[in-house]
């Protein structure tokens, strides 16, 4: 396949073309089906707290499901995952709980990050997730230095770069897939291409026909997916992943997808991009997988009612777990910035206990503008 | 006891950590095959292979930004910026990555590792080779900034900060790379991080320094004791975490203070220093502070030895204060 064919498996249609269908197990298909609805759930759910005001900011994926469901299926738990913040499900996939989740949006003293980060930016290195920053790119030159550590010891994992197509301007983008070509290093770098980089469309992000050619110039292959397409991306990665666990080295692979929301839940998309009745709106990646498992028997609506009770019901759970949790303790401020404390921060904290108090409350109109 | 340079001492730091643990990786341009510009890592190509001393494609954000990857992992890179004068395409990563991480996880991830970059003037560089960017670094917290002036603090202070668990940039005044030599045990030692030391004892004025400047501030010293002052001469070593008992303590000995510093004066690390000295020791000051240092211009190729302070300068400094 060349850079510019986009490989499908399962049209709008929720049929799979002729040939191509890989005949997975009915219960994988069903688990994949779930995790991209519980996806879904989580997101509405996490927007709904957002604007009830329980949590500051939230950067929703609607839409994106597939591409974050067939990438972490092709992922083992040894293998490594730099993400980018639009990729809840696969959190979820690598082990990851709801309750840690909204924890970590509330900020609060149950959240792994100890409430330093804003929402959304994870880390989970007990899944080997690795903590997300808000600087675009960062992170694929990091994934790249990981896997050239697994070829340094000798470790058969690989290493996933995920990010966006505002992501391949970046600095990172460049060095990352430049030293891993050098180096064959064992990394997926995983682009999904959702059209938009806040107010951004594709068209003026990069004169490439696609992001998927531009593996050529780093002497890697490109490989164009459907996003939308829970099997194609998932075949995509899995092949992806074999040719680096195998020592052939990394791979770019574009998932094509829509950001169906805006970019944040600070963003108001109709100023750059009206009311949008984009073809792409439609096109939802939940509804034609639900389609194909219909197709061959494998789903009904009492599932379906099933389903989104239980997943609701723990969804609630969680959510009443993560919020019962206080303020991180004030000591956080100062703890973590080295190993051990250093004495000024010391000074710095017991200045602040003696002196100053802890009496200023948070101010209840800070709003976060991106 | 062996005498050598400090570019000796940077590569036996190196080699003997390497040996002691096979996580302790280099990587940088030019650092293999070739040894480095300033032969630092002459030889290491040959003892450990290519998998522990890296040839990097020409990109320092690429270098820290590949090693932030390989320390979260549980290597312990050390890689090499050729001229710290080139370290701003990898500001990022230093600033937001390496520096943030262990906080940012809330200690789930940590990325130790020493940035390696030779810094200052004195070579006939010219802008772009000459520059010292230590502030923009000891303004971000998470890191340590340490700069040696002589070849054992060098060989110490490298083989502590590869030991550390906190992220070190490493500044290595290469005016002096080469002279003068230094005597160096053969056996195992480190030299703390964040301990400031005094090379010359004194009683009237104290002058802080680091890196070259100590080479410079301790000719002034012997040059200010034939006219009869007594200068202290504080070596600080790490700038971040500082040692500021150090600081005090000299100060308060002396009742005087003179900074010295090849970066420009107007927000430098001397700045700092007087601020800190000001806030908690200014009833100790009998003469107001003097900071020496570069002008508050560009790096100069041809007037380079007019930029850089000398002893001369620092002697008139010290003179005014032991006059007011």
């Amino acid at each position: 396949m060349t850079s510019g064919e986009m490989l499908q498996i399962i049209g709008e249609s929720g049929q799979a073309h002729e040939d191509s269908d890989p005949g997975l197990e009915p219960d994988f298909l069903i688990s994949m089906y779930e995790s991209m609805v519980a996806t879904r759930l989580l997101d509405e759910r996490m927007i709904n707290l957002q604007r009830q005001g329980r949590i500051g900011f939230y950067v929703p994926s609607t839409g994106e499901e597939a591409a974050q469901v067939g990438s972490a299926l092709a992922l083992e738990a040894d293998d490594w995952v730099y993400p980018s913040y639009r990729t809840p499900g696969l959190f979820l996939m690598r082990g990851a709980r709801v309750d840690q989740l909204v924890a970590n949006c509330f900020g609060n003293d149950a959240d792994l990050c100890k409430g330093r980060q804003m929402p959304v930016h994870y880390a989970f290195s007990e899944h080997n997730i690795v903590s997300i920053s808000s600087p675009i790119g960062t992170q694929i030159i990091q994934a790249v230095g990981t896997a050239m550590a697994m070829q340094i010891r000798g470790d058969k994992s690989l290493v996933a770069a995920m990010f966006g197509d505002g992501g391949t301007s970046s600095n990172g983008f460049h060095s990352g897939m430049n030293f891993a070509g050098v180096a064959k290093a064992p990394v997926l770098f995983l682009c999904t291409n959702n059209q938009w980089a806040i107010s951004v469309p594709i068209e003026k992000q990069t004169a490439s026909e696609t992001i998927a050619v531009k593996a050529e110039a780093y002497g890697m292959p490109g490989v164009r997916v459907d996003g939308n397409d829970v099997l194609a991306v998932y075949r995509a990665c899995s092949e992806a992943a074999e040719v680096a666990r195998s020592g052939g080295g990394p791979t770019l692979i574009e998932m094509m997808t829509y950001r169906r929301g805006p970019h944040s839940s600070s963003d108001d998309p109709t100023r750059y991009r009206g009311n949008q009745a984009d073809e792409w709106m439609s096109r939802d990646p939940i509804l034609r997988f639900r389609k194909y498992l219909e197709l061959g028997d494998l789903w009904s609506e009492s599932q379906e009612t099933e389903l989104v009770e239980r997943k609701k019901t723990e969804m609630n759970d969680s959510i009443k777990v993560a919020e019962a949790a206080g303020q991180p303790a004030l000591d956080t401020l100062f703890t973590e910035v080295y190993e051990t404390v250093p004495p000024h921060l010391r000074d710095q904290y017991d200045q602040l206990v003696k002196n100053e108090g802890t009496g200023h409350e948070p101010d209840p109109d800070a709003a976060f503008p991106l | 006891m062996p005498e050598i340079t400090m570019v000796q001492a940077v590569n036996d730091a190196l080699r003997e950590e390497m040996r002691a643990d096979k996580d302790v990786v280099i990587l940088g341009e030019d650092v293999g095959i070739n040894g480095g510009v300033f032969r630092c890592t002459a030889d290491l190509l040959e003892e450990f292979g290519e998998d522990r001393v890296i040839d990097t494609p020409l990109s320092e954000s690429g270098i820290i930004g590949s090693a932030v990857g390989m320390a979260l992992y549980g290597l312990r890179p050390v890689p090499e910026i050729q001229f710290s004068d080139f370290i701003w395409p990898a500001f990022d990563q230093i600033t937001s990555e390496v520096s943030k991480m262990r906080y940012r996880s809330g200690g789930q991830f940590t990325c130790p590792m020493v940035i390696r970059t030779p810094f200052g003037g004195g070579i006939r560089g010219g802008l772009y080779h000459s520059q010292s960017p230590e502030v923009y670094f000891t303004h971000t917290p998470g890191l340590v900034v340490v700069v040696p002036a002589d070849p054992y603090d060098c060989k110490g202070l490298l083989k502590a900060a590869i030991r550390s668990p906190d992220p070190v940039l490493f500044l290595e005044p290469k005016r002096i790379y080469r002279a003068p030599k230094g005597e160096v045990p053969d056996e195992d030692y480190i030299v703390p991080l964040g301990k400031a030391a005094v090379p010359r004892e004194g009683t009237d004025v104290t002058l802080t320094c680091y890196g070259s400047m100590v080479g410079i501030a301790l000719e002034a010293a012997e040059q200010a004791e034939a006219k009869g002052w007594s200068v202290e001469v504080l070596d600080l070593r790490t700038l971040l975490p500082l040692d500021e008992p150090a600081l005090l303590a000299s100060v308060t000995k002396t009742g005087r203070m003179i900074t010295l510093q090849e970066a420009p004066r107007f927000c430098g690390f001397s700045s700092e220093l007087s601020a800190i000295v000001a806030e908690k020791a200014i009833d100790v000051l009998e003469a107001p502070i003097k900071r020496v240092a570069g002008f508050d211009t560009p790096f100069p190729y041809t007037l380079e030895h007019v930029y850089m302070p000398h002893a001369g300068r620092v002697l008139k400094a010290i003179e005014d204060v032991m006059s007011w």
